[in-house]
């Protein structure tokens, strides 16, 4: 079978590609089109590592299918800063100290912006639940937790 | 050598803070490169053929089909590697491929490069095996009677009694006094046996690596590691190369915790690449880092501990069973001489035993053979205050080490941290809290040794004042940024001016893995004497200037000045003025050190943990965690809490939750993230630490290693207020539902 | 002379002593002594081991100094976490 062309939009800019049927949209990502921000730690969607938006719904790309972007718009963890300035929880991520080894870090932050989009003032129990799906064997969650805290107050302007 | 105790610094103008890590900007914009991460114009795909059988000799392995099919450029197995000298050599390499038979469900039996992910899959299943079945045993107990099956003939250790069962590879035995005084000493004695299962260090990032062999036979690996010196060494001495041959670059690396302290996929790398000619990317699967990396050991502990009535304990005896998979191991070692280290004890003997299993080959996870070992005596200790209605934390300040202390694994303990741990969490306000119905309190104290070893540190002083740290060692916890710290503090000069970088195995001179805590501790002391020698030559060239004598001039807050009146009247330099005209001076100026250290202190804690047990589905919740820690001299606090916080939280995986579940068939059955249940955000409160400084005094700031300690307590701590909750003792972890609702049940 | 404390396992091999005395003044002079007056406990000290000396662990440096009053202990081989 031959391989499928595909014509997308990623972080605001428009993306085409060729994907083999049975690619996932993460191994587009990270093999054809030089992302490499998003990682795969399973392939079957229990980590979250591999977190990107699809239309401003928080997906596994793991999960998606490269030929499912067609005429879709993907934000991933590059298109997060704006040029040199880095979106509040990002900041707040590094100024608290919320990242060890940072392979969980670009899929939490892709999930807990998805997040405070939805809701800007979550509690701390809504935040935990939210990011359940996003494993983290370092930290223990607690700094994350807190940056997520501090960001949404921020951003709020509280 | 060793370098003790700066009495004199009190005054930290740096260490101590709280400093962004320079390595954080590139991971939180995903430009960071982990070890799936980087390409090469030309690369090829490799996968690798895992045995289906737990046990089984290999009698042909037919490649013309795998090799005919279009797109695959080469094939290994376990002929195209060197044999080695010495078992442990070979004991490596056979794990990474199969030498005539196959060991454990998973083991790799042989590997191909192809032009894409897909032919290579493909070309897996053109590989034709041909196995003859063998009987396996998977369990500990059952590996070490005399009549298991057999894994490999004749590699015990010399020390076991000739009458051992076969699959016996590895005895030891700690302790000293008189046990039968001790116990006969005692008002009450308790004896109990518990189980731990294997379970995985769980680090998110599967390993990865990249590898190009030249045709004039150099490589080049770019792979995430613990340490690449240490993969530099094994690979050259598998495929035949020489050390100096073969440059091995660190990525970022997504986990380790012990278990990226060997190599599973390197070598076979690296043979491809040389057999194809092409570089040669190879990557595991989620499930194949469950079935063929290094989870821990698992488990069969009989303990015995007499305390008199007011609590003072008499004696303590422990006989640890441990498998390790196929190959043997000397974890048992460990985990016998950490067990009763937190106690001052007249009479204590440790027993351990290592058997042979077809299960994978074991791998260090934080405080390798500690956590299981201790979790057994802090649970019979607990079980021994309630009783006799002690309280759990005075009973282990009576019994605490100390300076003084004759260790149960031997030598005498010099300044240590246990007592203050304990007093930390005695008064805290996490003891006294109340607790509501269904919930218990749980404590436990832990510890580990921690490690030096060999660095190499160069640092550079650039001509503008900056300063470049090439260090060896991979960072898995910000360790990079407590040796900019530590070389600010030392120059005098602002954290933001120093940059260090972890430099391929080319750059500088040999380092040890990171494991063992021992970074921070033996990297920033070698940063400090690679930093004291520039500053020797900083203050020589301004002394050039002066013209006057090199032993004239000190160095104070980042500047060259005359040691007095009689030295002569000049304004400092600072660095950035003597970095300026170094060249006319004499030439760039640097600093460097390489050396073998010794000298690191023991770390020890204490976790308190709120615990509710609901008894209908017997599950568990944490609602309050709180480690005490001594850390010795916390360079950057927010990195040492962060490593107490993990830790404590693997543990409390380990306790509810993870375990290697095997069927009969001797094949793993939860092999990814689903049904290997690690801790999720939303299992856990905030964790809060407390962190104690009793400095080490072989370290110039009193560094004590961090890292391990902090997963040694929580088995014990959960199991202890599981225990309270539920209101009946378990003697097996992980305590899943099903468990504590089958005790609950047992108990009415 | 030195007393050099072994761990419970390697007592056999000497014996059934829980301590040997040698004569060293460092850890590779202590260990080939052990070696003379105690020939099983080579392959353990060929395979490496650590030594605590007043309590402080050295995992192999053969000049590390050693005096009459020294507490010596043999211990594993640090490796490995």
């Amino acid at each position: 079978m031959s391989k499928i062309h595909v014509t997308t939009s990623i972080n605001g800019d428009s993306v085409e590609y060729l994907c083999e049927p049975d690619e996932s949209l993460l191994d587009v990502l990270r093999n054809h089109v030089g992302l490499t921000g998003a990682k795969e730690g399973c392939s079957t969607g229990d980590c979250g590592a591999c977190s990107v938006t699809l239309d401003g719904r928080l997906v596994c790309s793991c999960l998606v299918l490269g030929a499912e972007a067609e005429g879709r718009e993907i934000t991933t963890i590059e298109g997060m800063a704006d040029g040199d300035a880095l979106h509040p929880l990002q900041r707040h991520i590094l100024e608290g100290a919320a990242l060890q080894c940072g392979i969980c870090t670009p899929g939490i932050l892709i999930a807990a912006k998805a997040l405070l989009e939805k809701n800007p003032d979550p509690s701390e129990v809504e935040v935990r639940y939210w990011l359940a799906g996003n494993l983290c064997r370092c930290t223990g969650y607690d700094k994350i937790i807190r940056a997520v805290l501090n960001a949404a107050a921020e951003m709020r302007g509280a | 050598m060793i370098m003790a105790l700066d009495q004199a610094k009190k005054d930290f103008k740096v260490v101590g803070n709280r400093m962004t890590r320079p390595d954080g900007i590139d991971k939180v914009t995903g430009r960071a490169l982990f070890g799936a991460d980087m390409s090469a114009p030309g690369m090829l795909h490799a996968a690798i053929l895992r045995s289906p059988h737990p046990h089984a000799r290999i009698l042909n392995i037919d490649v013309t089909d795998a090799l005919a099919l279009g797109g695959v450029k080469a094939v290994v197995t376990a002929a195209d590697f060197a044999p080695q000298k010495g078992a442990f050599n070979q004991d490596t390499l056979d794990n990474c491929m199969a030498r005539g038979v196959a060991l454990y469900d998973g083991h790799a039996v042989a590997a191909i490069a192809a032009s894409s992910p897909k032919i290579a899959q493909k070309a897996l299943e053109l590989l034709k095996v041909e196995y003859e079945v063998l009987p396996f045993v998977m369990d500990v107990d059952a590996a070490m009677r005399a009549d298991a099956p057999v894994l490999h003939a004749g590699r015990k250790y010399r020390n076991l009694p000739e009458d051992s069962a076969p699959n016996v590879s590895n005895h030891c035995e700690f302790g000293h006094g008189d046990m039968d005084a001790g116990f006969a000493k005692a008002d009450r004695i308790i004896e109990r046996s518990f189980k731990t299962a294997a379970t995985h260090q769980g680090y998110i990032e599967p390993h990865a690596c990249l590898a190009t062999i030249g045709a004039d036979g150099r490589g080049d690996l770019w792979t995430c590691t613990q340490g690449h010196y240490m993969v530099r060494d094994f690979c050259a001495a598998f495929i035949g190369m020489e050390a100096s041959q073969l440059r091995v670059t660190a990525s970022e690396i997504g986990g380790g915790f012990g278990g990226k302290t060997t190599v599973f996929i390197e070598p076979v790398a690296l043979a491809l690449a040389r057999k194809s000619g092409r570089p040669v990317k190879l990557t595991m699967s989620r499930e194949e880092v469950f079935r063929a990396t290094g989870p821990t050991v698992s488990s069969s502990t009989d303990v015995k501990i007499g305390i008199t009535n007011d609590g003072r304990i008499t004696a303590g005896y422990a006989n640890l069973r441990y498998q390790g998979g196929a190959f043997p191991n000397e974890t048992m070692m460990l985990g016998a001489m950490t067990a009763f280290a937190a106690y001052d004890l007249e009479a204590v003997q440790t027993i351990g035993w290592n058997a042979l299993t077809n299960r994978p080959k074991q791998a260090s996870y934080r405080a390798p053979g500690a956590p299981m070992a201790i979790y057994t005596v802090e649970a019979v200790i607990d079980e021994l205050c309630q009783e006799l209605n002690l309280d759990p934390l005075a009973v282990r300040l009576k019994n605490a080490a100390r300076k003084g202390t004759k260790a149960s694994y031997g030598p005498t303990f010099d300044e240590i941290g246990l007592v203050a741990t304990l007093e930390a969490a005695q008064k805290h306000p996490h003891y006294s809290a109340p607790l509501g119905p269904n919930q218990g309190r749980g404590v436990a104290c832990g510890f580990w040794f921690n490690f030096g070893g060999n660095a190499s540190v160069s640092l550079a002083i650039n001509s503008d004042g900056t300063v470049a740290v090439t260090e060896g060692n991979p960072d898995i916890g910000g360790s990079r940024a407590s040796i900019s710290m530590m070389a600010a503090e030392e120059l005098g000069i602002p954290y933001d001016k120093v940059r260090t970088i972890v430099g391929d195995t080319n750059a500088i001179g040999f380092s040890d893995v990171t494991d063992g805590s021992r970074v921070t501790f033996v990297v920033g002391l070698a940063t400090i004497k690679a930093a004291r020698g520039a500053i020797k030559i900083l203050c020589t060239r301004a002394a050039k200037i002066w013209g006057i004598d090199a032993d004239a001039v000190i160095w104070e807050d980042g500047a060259a000045k005359p040691s007095g009146h009689n030295a002569g009247e000049f304004p400092p330099m600072t660095l950035a003025e003597i970095a300026k005209v170094a060249h006319k001076t004499g030439g760039p100026i640097a600093g460097h050190y390489e050396a073998n250290t010794d000298g690191a202190g023991v770390s020890f804690g204490v976790h308190l943990v709120d615990v509710e047990v609901d008894p209908e589905t017997g599950a568990t919740k944490i609602l309050r965690y709180t480690v005490f820690q001594d850390a010795g001299k916390a360079i950057n606090p927010d990195y040492v809490e962060g490593q107490m916080q993990g830790g404590a939280v693997q543990g409390i995986g380990w306790a509810l939750n993870e375990e290697y579940i095997y069927g009969d068939d001797g094949r793993l059955q939860n092999p990814g993230f689903l049904d290997y249940r690690i801790p999720v955000a939303s299992d856990l409160p905030m964790i809060d630490t407390v962190i104690l400084e009793i400095p080490n005094p072989g370290h110039p700031y009193g560094v004590r290693g961090v890292g391990e300690t902090g997963i040694v307590p929580p088995l014990a701590a959960v199991a202890n207020g599981v225990s309270q909750a539920a209101n009946v003792r378990l003697y097996e972890l992980p305590m899943s539902p099903p468990r504590i609702l089958a005790a609950i049940e047992g108990a009415k | 002379m030195v007393k050099v404390i072994l761990w419970g396992s390697l007592r056999a091999a000497a014996n059934g002593l829980a301590e040997v005395e040698v004569s060293a003044t460092n850890t590779r002079e202590m260990l080939e002594s052990l070696i003379k007056t105690h020939p099983e406990l080579q392959s353990t000290i060929d395979n490496g081991v650590s030594v605590a000396i007043d309590g402080q662990i050295y995992k192999e440096a053969w000049f590390t100094k050693i005096t009459p009053d020294s507490e010596v202990v043999l211990m594993p081989y640090m490796a490995g976490g």
